[in-house]
């Protein structure tokens, strides 16, 4: 990492422009290794598109505000039904037009959980927010007016564009017999050789039921979009007043920062990104119930940003990767899948305690109380250098 | 320096409860602009307590603390920093995993009105209290002769410098007041020595001080007066000079042969 930042700025700027390429062709390539054999690739890209989104947003909450959210599938849950409700089960609302509104319901049900909930510290906002997230599906559970049990069906998809039976281009609702506006041939990695499928086609920009790949090129493009958002706002006076809070409440306060403003500014920013990730679920989805947003999805969440090191944007986008690709893509082992993942999990807890890649800062701090330590004591601690 | 004579801060019978305790009985004094004030006495005799009411964590139980003439009952802790009362703490509180220089610019900041929205489309406000945060900042590391550590992060700044980045971070937020709550606590006769010009230097600024301290060489050295306090209660007040004659001050804090005493 500090090879590429002492890169001249046109340099990287095309290495980070590459890479962004390589991830959208990724469906495309198919490579061999990283795909998934058994599950659609298109969709388990998307999905992991989603956990990206998820884990941004809850590393605003979590990693720079410092409050532990135990629920945030309850937002995951407002902003897909609020897409549910308006596009199928209530109205016929395109999707577009549903998911400002999906969104600012979510933002609201932040700012509701937050102004009362916000006054508490530590493990009891923890305990608060865990409850919300419940709440939020048993009401679902037991309202007929958001389908109980049985859920939503029929939700919106994106509006596809499409070349039209005369040629010209037409943008709507995907049907069977039009066709995307050019189509994009996938990769075949036989034996040794690579060729270019001309049978395995993605209509471009087509969203239909199969092929999942434009949805993956949706989530991906609103990813980097929020990833952006989430440098701007890091590197200004809203990130540094999140942080004080998180490093010293009492002291912020006291140095001229609102903290309970900035405390629930960063919960409705994380709820925000997280209702439109609900949102893009349920329609990618096109159903969703009750069932789609259990507890389990808030500590998958939480489990994505902590292992990849909250605080870190490029870290938690790398642990939602793993989080949601690799139960996928060991599908073979079927159930020690979970086994599996739990193991990794504690040998993560116990190896690197803050997460694959932990904020600069803490790489850092702990570089400089290595040195410290090597100084008072004389030797080099060979295997606390490696962790290091 | 409009009004030499009125008081920037005056300190109104304030008197404040912690259940029984009574930590500070009908208290009153106040700080001239452009003034250096000690504020004495022996542990547990209040002091703090007297700074934390002043800068809004504590709650007078009665009485008035009055800042440029308004009073400071019921305003919230941040909004008394904007409206320009600063201060350090007796241990240190810096935000420990964010650099030097973030620090004094979450100071700096406290002046600054960027929100999301600014922010997120790098609006001409962001940029200008961005550009005026960072040099205010840098400014104020130079003053304080930490400039060449501003990319430290806090925790890993020496003692000394931890102390010195406390007292430009709180400066950063553009006060009139600066409260010093024990700056020299740890420094050795060299370091309060550099530590009294530093605080001159502060003064010559234009901030206004309230200075905390045990040493009583350091505070007779560099104060224009003195308030002093034993249990809760004010015994004296006056100039250096004066204080170190008063005889109630003398036996506070040397004590009083069981003989003088009645």
């Amino acid at each position: 990492m500090n090879k590429l930042k002492a890169l001249p700025k046109p340099v990287k700027l095309a290495f980070w422009v590459l890479l962004a390429i390589l991830a959208y062709a990724l469906p495309i390539l198919e490579p061999p290794i990283i795909s998934t054999p058994g599950v659609d690739f298109g969709g388990v890209l998307f999905v992991v598109t989603m956990y990206c989104l998820i884990a941004l947003g809850l590393n605003i909450v979590v990693g720079y505000a410092g409050l532990l959210d135990l629920g945030y599938v309850g937002f995951y849950a407002v902003g897909a039904y609020t897409a549910a409700i308006l596009t199928s089960f209530h109205a016929n609302w395109p999707l577009l037009l549903s998911l400002p509104f999906a969104v600012a319901a979510t933002t609201i049900a932040g700012l509701i959980l937050g102004a009362p909930t916000l006054r508490v510290r530590g493990d009891y906002l923890a305990i608060v927010t865990l409850g919300f997230g419940e709440i939020i599906r048993l009401v679902a559970v037991n309202t007929e007016w958001l389908g109980d049990r049985r859920g939503i069906s029929n939700i919106a998809r994106p509006p596809s564009v499409m070349t039209g039976e005369d040629g010209g281009v037409v943008v709507g609702e995907a049907e069977p017999g039009l066709k995307g506006i050019f189509e994009i041939p996938h990769l075949y990695w036989g034996d040794g050789t690579v060729l270019v499928d001309t049978e395995d086609t993605t209509q471009f920009l087509v969203f239909g039921v199969l092929d999942q790949i434009p949805y993956y090129w949706l989530g991906l493009t609103v990813v980097l979009l929020v990833l952006l958002a989430d440098y701007l706002i890091k590197n200004s006076r809203v990130g540094r007043a999140w942080e004080a809070t998180r490093e010293d409440e009492d002291a912020a306060e006291l140095m001229g920062v609102p903290t309970f403003k900035f405390k629930l500014l960063a919960f409705a920013t994380g709820a925000f990104i997280g209702g439109l990730a609900g949102a893009l679920f349920a329609s990618r989805q096109s159903f969703i119930n009750p069932d789609s947003f259990l507890l389990l999805f808030s500590i998958l969440f939480l489990a994505a940003v902590v292992v990849g090191g909250q605080g870190n944007r490029w870290g938690v986008l790398v642990g939602a990767f793993l989080v949601a690709y690799l139960p996928q893509r060991f599908r073979d082992f079927d159930d020690f899948r979970v086994l599996v993942f739990g193991a990794a999990l504690v040998a993560l807890a116990i190896l690197r305690p803050e997460g694959l890649f932990p904020p600069r800062r803490t790489v850092r701090a702990k570089q400089m109380e290595h040195e410290l330590e090597v100084l008072e004591t004389g030797h080099d601690d060979g295997e606390e250098a490696a962790r290091v | 320096m409009s009004d030499a004579t009125t008081p920037i801060l005056e300190v109104q019978n304030l008197t404040l409860k912690f259940g029984g305790l009574t930590a500070l009985d009908d208290v009153s004094f106040g700080i001239k602009e452009g003034e250096i004030l000690g504020l004495i006495g022996p542990n547990g005799a209040g002091k703090t307590t007297c700074f934390n009411a002043v800068t809004g964590v504590y709650r007078p139980t009665s009485g008035d603390i009055r800042f440029q003439g308004r009073s400071l009952t019921g305003v919230k802790r941040y909004r008394i920093t904007q409206l320009g009362i600063a201060r350090t703490f007796q241990n240190i509180r810096l935000f420990p995993s964010m650099t030097a220089l973030e620090n004094v610019l979450v100071g700096a900041d406290a002046q600054h009105k960027t929100g999301m929205f600014s922010a997120l489309f790098r609006l001409p406000r962001h940029r200008a209290e961005e550009r005026d945060g960072h040099e205010r900042a840098m400014e104020l590391l130079r003053f304080m002769g930490i400039h060449k550590r501003a990319d430290e992060l806090a925790a890993n700044l020496s003692y000394g410098d931890q102390r010195r980045l406390e007292i430009a971070r709180a400066m950063a937020t553009g006060p009139k007041l600066i409260c010093l709550d024990e700056p020299a606590a740890g420094f050795n006769p060299q370091e309060k020595v550099q530590l009294m010009e530093l605080i001159r230097k502060v003064r010559d600024r234009g901030f206004t001080v309230l200075l905390i301290e045990h040493d009583m060489r350091l505070v007779m050295g560099v104060t224009d007066r003195i308030v002093v306090l034993e249990f809760g209660r004010l015994i004296a007040e006056g100039t250096p000079a004066e204080i170190r004659d008063n005889p109630a001050v003398i036996a506070a804090y040397l004590g009083v042969d069981e003989e003088d005493a009645s």
